[in-house]
């Protein structure tokens, strides 16, 4: 018996896994997009918006990861966009090997944004490198402008921070400044775009922004 | 349940780490666990006695938990204080300027094994 001092991260099999996957993605031109919300924030709502206004200018394709059920990736596919749908096995988050593995039967053409949906959870997603390439989270209007002080992990892990259901600010007491300071707070990097996929308020500013990192992305590969 | 994931991954890590150093059995794993990592240890371990019995090299091992306590550093002032005890707001000059220094970690200190 022999002792052997380690001090590795308990998950830092799964952050290997993870840079792999980025760097062969970024070989093939693909580029993933980790999307985190709590459940009912309104990602495919908002995913739906966005493939329809990218149609022509850039290829889509979605990956959803639920715990159960294809009605998302459904409701993608109804709008021509390429789709698969991903079980976690019961799990509150994706992780490496599980997007590896969807990504491997989804098969996307090289040049496309892969969206990954992530599992419908504020707190577990933001802990697991998925190898994504950007991290994309949304917090929507009826959660409430306080969510940032509850759950700061993904706040602060994320690329961008999208501020959806807009349309329905008049109905709730969601002080939109205090979210975005609560938010450049805990991360001065983060992008935020107030947006309603429902009326596309707000959504060219995003898209904008989308299509200037994903240029990034391709220049840099 | 988010302390299965932890044990999915730590299990792999643990895998590889017996493949590369040549172990073949691990008898105790120490883990150092942050105060506010969010992680509830009883559940924890409930978990790992389930999980390590599919991995032959962890099927005897005892984890060993040690707790981390959470500290926050203020950039206003530029004291550290008890997280726990406080939470976000700085308990001597009252900025919200704070940033968690340690407490959030789950990290594998150790392992015996042959």
């Amino acid at each position: 018996m022999k002792v052997i001092e380690l001090n590795k991260k308990a998950t830092a099999s799964n952050d290997r896994d993870a840079a792999l996957l980025r760097e062969e993605l970024k070989s093939r031109g693909l580029f993933l997009i980790n999307l985190m919300s709590a459940a009912g924030s309104g990602k495919t709502t908002f995913l739906s918006r966005t493939i329809k206004d990218l149609e022509g200018r850039v290829p889509v394709g979605v990956m959803e990861a639920d715990i159960a059920s294809d009605v998302d990736a459904a409701a993608i596919e109804a709008l021509g966009a390429k789709s698969i749908q991903a079980h976690t096995g019961g799990c509150c988050h994706m992780d490496a090997a599980m997007t590896r593995e969807a990504l491997d039967a989804f098969q996307p053409e090289g040049g496309m944004i892969v969206f990954l949906e992530n599992v419908g959870n504020l707190i577990c997603p933001a802990e697991y490198d998925t190898g994504a390439h950007l991290k994309i989270m949304l917090l929507s209007v009826p959660e409430g402008d306080d969510k940032p002080l509850k759950y700061p992990l993904m706040f602060e892990e994320s690329d961008a921070l999208l501020i959806t259901k807009t349309d329905a600010l008049p109905y709730f007491d969601f002080d939109l400044e205090a979210a975005r300071k609560r938010a450049l707070a805990l991360n001065p990097e983060i992008a935020v775009f107030p947006v309603s996929a429902k009326t596309g308020e707000g959504m060219a500013a995003f898209e904008d922004w989308l299509l200037g990192r994903y240029r990034a992305f391709t220049e840099s590969a | 349940m988010h302390e299965m994931g932890i044990i999915i991954h730590l299990a792999g890590t643990l895998e590889e780490t017996a493949r590369e150093e040549g172990l073949t059995r691990i008898s105790r794993v120490t883990l150092e666990v942050g105060e506010v990592s969010g992680i509830i240890t009883d559940y924890f371990e409930d978990c790992w006695n389930y999980f390590k019995k599919r991995h032959p090299v962890l099927e005897d091992s005892r984890l060993e938990i040690l707790t981390i306590p959470a500290v926050t550093y203020c950039s206003a002032c530029g004291r550290e204080y008890e997280t726990v005890k406080y939470g976000r707001e700085c308990p001597y000059c009252k900025s919200g300027e704070t940033w968690l220094v340690r407490g959030n970690e789950c990290v594998i200190k150790e392992i015996e094994a042959e």
